[in-house]
This record gives C-alpha cells, sequence and structure tokens, in this order.
C-alpha cells in the first residue's frame, strides 16, 4: 500500500477569499481540513498606539480606518465611549440622536451588502455583486451627500454631528427605503432557493451555541446559532429601545443561516431607517458645550472668540475624567466595543477597540476541521471579516 | 448602584480575600483581583449562579509606567443571563507572569496572544503563547509607554 501524507498549503495573504491580508496555513489531507493555522498581523498599522498620541477628537480619524465597510458605526462606538467618558451622554440633542441611528442602519446595509457581494463571489455567484454593488451605490451616494466622504466620514462627532444633513438627504433616503425591499427580494430569488448555493452553505461551518459563547462570538454569526441577543435590544443606545424591530435568528448556526439572517437585518435596518425618518426631530444636532464642542461654523467666520475656541479645541483638544469606560454597539459584524483608561489629560491613555472580527475569526477553526478546502472559503465569507479591524 | 454591590458580595462570597477592591465610574464597576487566583476569580465568575459571567467580551492590558506593578490585566466579562457586565482588573509586574484564563474561556487564546505581543505579558499555561500581529523575531511591545511611537529599526528575515 502506497504512503500518504498530509499536505501543508498556504491560503493566503494575497488570495482574493481571504479578504484581506490573511494567511491560513492549512494542513490538508486530501481535500480534507485537518489543520489550519492563521496568520494575522499583515496590515498592522498601530492604530491603538497611534491613538493613544491623539487627543479624543484627533483619534477619531482613526476609528473610520479599521472597519471601513462600516465605519460610521465604528464612529459611533467611538463617539458613545467619549461621550461617556466625559459624562455627556444624557445631553446629546434628539435629532443627533435620531440621526445617528438613521445613517447608521443605512451604514450597516453598504456593509452587509458588500459581504454578500464578497461572499457569493467567494463561492461563485458573479451575478450578485453587480446587483448589490448598483444598491450599494446608491447609499453610498446618500451618506456621500450627508459628509463628503464613502469610506472614511470621521461624520459622527463628540456631541452630535458637525453639520446638518442637507435636505436632499431624506427624499434620497426615502426613496431608498421604498425600493430596497424589492432589491433584497432580487438577491433571494437568485440565492436562497438556488441548489447550487445551499449545496455550498447548508450545514457547512457549523458552530454551537455553546461554542459561540466560549469564543465569544456576536452578531449575525451568535443569532444565526439561534440566540436571540442583538446589543440594541439587550443593551440599547441611542434609544434603539423605542424602535419597533425584530432580532432575526436562526437554528443551525451553518453558513445558509448566516446567509438568511443578514438579509433579514437589512429588512430590519429599513424598518428602523424609516421609524428613524418619520420622527425626525427639529433642532441642533450638536450639544453646545463650550469644554467639548466647537462653535458653528459661522461663529468661526465671524467672531475672532468663536475662532480661538474652535482653534484651541481642535488643537489642545479637552481633558477627560480620570477613569476608564467601555461602550459597545452592534456593528454589522458584531459587538464593536470601545475600552478608553483616562489618566485626566487630553489624551486617552489607552485607546483599546474590542474587534468583533478579530474575535469572530478565532472560530475559524472548530467551523472548518474535517471540511473540504472549498468550504473554507464559504466559511471566511460567512464570518464577514474586515482585515482592517483585525489588525488594527 | 445595588446591582454593582451584589456582584462584588457574591464574588467574596466565592473568592473571599481575593477580591482586592472595587470601583463604580460612570455606573460601570471594576473590581480589582488577586492576579495569582485569577483563574478560580473568573470560574467562579463564570459557574456562580449569581454571577454567570459566562462570556469573556474583551481581554486587554495597560501600561501604567511609571507605577508598579507596572500592568494591568483588564477582563471585560458579560452575563446573558443577567444582562449585566463587570471589568476585572489584575495587576502584573514588568516581569512578572499571570495564570491563562483560556481553560475558562476559549475566548482568551488570541486575546492573551495579543496582550502578549504588544504588551510583553506572559500568561502561564497558555497552550500556544505566540505573537500574533508582530512576526516571530520581533523585538520590543509596541503598546508598552517606553516603545517609541516610530517604532524600532529591525531587519525582517524572508524565509
Amino acid at each position: 500500500m502506497a504512503e500518504t501524507r498530509n499536505m501543508v498549503v498556504n491560503m493566503g495573504p494575497q488570495h482574493p477569499a481571504t479578504h484581506g491580508v490573511l494567511r491560513l496555513v492549512l494542513e490538508i489531507d486530501g481535500e480534507t481540513v485537518v489543520g489550519v493555522v492563521p496568520h494575522l498581523g499583515h496590515l498592522h498599522r498601530g492604530l491603538e498606539k497611534l491613538a493613544e498620541t491623539k487627543t479624543y477628537h484627533q483619534a477619531l480619524t482613526l476609528t473610520d480606518r479599521m472597519d471601513y465597510v462600516g465605519a460610521l458605526l465604528n464612529n459611533l462606538g467611538y463617539t458613545l465611549a467619549v461621550e461617556k467618558l466625559l459624562d455627556i451622554e444624557d445631553q446629546i440633542p434628539a435629532r443627533a440622536t435620531v440621526l445617528r441611528v438613521c445613517l447608521c442602519e443605512l451604514q450597516r446595509i453598504a456593509s452587509h451588502l458588500l459581504w454578500l457581494a464578497s461572499h457569493a463571489l467567494d463561492i461563485g455567484a458573479m451575478t450578485v455583486l453587480f446587483y448589490t454593488f448598483r444598491d450599494r451605490e446608491t447609499v453610498m451616494d446618500l451618506l456621500e451627500d450627508v459628509h463628503g466622504a464613502r469610506l472614511t466620514p470621521s461624520y459622527i462627532r463628540v456631541g452630535g454631528f458637525p453639520e446638518d444633513v442637507p435636505p436632499v438627504f431624506f427624499e434620497k433616503a426615502r426613496a431608498f427605503i421604498k425600493d430596497f425591499p424589492s432589491r433584497i427580494d432580487e438577491y433571494e430569488r437568485l440565492l436562497t432557493q438556488n441548489k447550487i448555493w445551499k449545496g455550498r452553505t447548508e450545514g457547512i461551518g457549523i458552530i454551537s451555541v455553546d461554542e459561540c459563547v466560549q469564543y465569544a462570538l456576536t452578531g449575525p454569526v451568535l443569532r444565526a446559532a439561534g440566540v436571540k441577543w442583538d446589543l440594541r435590544k439587550a443593551q440599547p443606545y441611542c434609544g434603539y429601545e423605542t424602535y419597533d424591530f425584530e432580532i432575526p435568528t436562526g437554528t443551525v448556526g451553518d453558513v445558509y443561516e448566516r446567509y438568511l439572517v443578514r438579509l433579514a437585518e437589512m429588512r430590519q435596518s429599513l424598518r428602523i431607517a424609516e421609524q428613524a425618518l418619520d420622527r425626525m426631530p427639529d433642532g441642533p444636532v450638536m450639544l453646545d458645550d463650550t469644554r467639548f464642542t466647537p462653535p458653528p461654523k459661522q461663529d468661526v467666520y465671524e467672531h475672532i472668540e468663536s475662532l480661538i475656541r474652535h482653534f484651541k479645541l481642535m488643537s489642545d483638544g479637552y481633558k477627560a475624567p480620570a477613569g476608564d469606560v467601555y461602550m459597545s454597539v452592534e456593528a454589522s459584524k458584531g459587538e464593536l466595543g470601545y475600552y478608553l483608561v483616562s489618566d485626566g489629560t487630553e489624551k486617552p491613555w489607552r485607546f483599546r477597540v474590542r474587534p468583533p472580527c478579530f474575535v469572530n475569526l478565532q472560530a475559524l477553526e472548530p467551523m472548518i476541521l474535517g471540511r473540504m478546502v472549498a468550504d473554507v472559503i464559504a466559511v471566511i465569507g460567512s464570518l464577514d471579516i474586515v482585515l482592517g479591524e483585525i489588525d488594527r | 448602584m445595588t446591582d454593582h454591590a451584589s456582584i462584588v458580595d457574591l464574588l467574596k462570597g466565592q473568592v473571599g480575600d481575593a477580591v482586592l477592591g472595587h470601583q463604580v465610574f460612570r455606573r460601570q464597576i471594576s473590581v480589582t483581583v488577586d492576579p495569582d487566583r485569577i483563574v478560580e476569580v473568573c470560574t467562579a465568575c463564570r459557574d456562580h449562579e449569581g454571577l454567570r459571567f459566562d462570556m469573556l467580551t474583551d481581554l486587554t492590558a495597560v501600561d501604567r509606567l511609571p507605577a508598579d506593578p507596572r500592568f494591568e490585566v483588564v477582563y471585560n466579562l458579560y452575563s446573558f443571563p443577567h444582562n449585566r457586565r463587570l471589568r476585572l482588573k489584575a495587576s502584573v509586574p514588568e516581569n512578572g507572569t499571570i495564570a491563562t484564563v483560556e481553560g475558562v474561556w476559549k475566548a482568551a487564546n488570541w486575546l492573551e496572544r495579543e496582550v502578549y505581543d504588544l504588551f510583553g505579558v506572559v500568561f502561564e499555561g497558555h497552550p500556544d503563547l505566540r505573537r500574533i500581529l508582530l512576526w516571530d523575531g520581533y523585538v520590543g511591545h509596541p503598546l508598552r509607554k517606553d516603545f517609541p511611537l516610530h517604532g524600532i529599526p529591525q531587519k525582517v528575515q524572508y524565509r
């Protein structure tokens, strides 16, 4: 009988299906994966170190660059953490709070659309990419109208927003909300009952509830396993408890159910965004607190005192009381947390991000051991990883 | 506040003097614990019916230079049944070690590797304590306060 040996092969770091620069060292027995060692860090930019040298205001721009497909959610998590540290979280203007919810839900849809495009493409369904990018473009245009950027908005600030959204936003957002459910139906027609899609995703990458909790998995991965847990309901922020929406869950916790959960989540995000538009109050979008928030731009142009205040806030920053806070939001990938330690100065002594992708990726090994090499691609896609957030 | 007090009381009932103190800041509680008994404390946090902190949400460290002990390992816990959070803190001196909690929560595996990589805190008993973001052979721990922001130039050996 011929002697057989296991092979060790590299997947990545430049493999398109690893969604960035992730390298997996796979040990395979024929087509079966019997071992995997993930190697991270190819992108490591030291954002946490860098943030500790910047003021609380300046560090905001670094948060965009972690999960760059859901940047507004990163902005929100960081901003809420700083607001908690400054103890001004209950003073944020109502319009800013509702606007935060509306924009973040649109951002979640954009993030899920990019996920669906890349995940389907990984598995071999190319048409979906063109469909989802068409719709993602609509959301990105909408967000570009609001903050002028497509990937790095830095738009949610401590205290609210630097400027209100333009009037055209409401009209465009309503048109998108009206139109988009039919688009989700299109994706479903392409994939949900598609035999190849089901064959590639059903029963693949199963993870139990106990394992999810052990590995601290959150977001759609946890919900697909059957746990009805979403930070927007469990520990609400920005008034999410006042919105009417459901938490989609699965039962098995496989790749297929993660797909179904995310599709259902897009529908729920539309519901939330529509409710936010319906209840949008008038009023300011920025807290008027001279200690932390800059003066209105028009005043900066017209009054020397406002110009000085603006300059001092932007360059010197403001001091935060000594202490530490942890604040997390339900990002499109799961629980995105910020742990800030203040020593009483203008800069965070410790700036820690709890990245959902990093934590979720750790469960790759139990999900793929014993499966085929092609399943590795499906499982990575179903985790919705962004290496910018993993490596920071 | 009462909720916080009950957590501390329950924890003290389980691990006694391993609880060194606690602090409430912005309605969040941090409990300082004896680093030598960290596994016992974490197991109690996970298993006791009144605590049930079944998820290790996050594990990180803070460099308190020039304080001694220098490092503070921070465990952010979450309880699904009680829907509440708890932060444990354990101090570790510069060349000291702390036991791994990988046996309590598997999530600690990569998180401890990250702390080891970026701070140089050694977790005793960790099944696979290697650098995770920087390459093997890298000199220094970048999140230490005395590590320069611009890094230390060093050669990368291509293999």
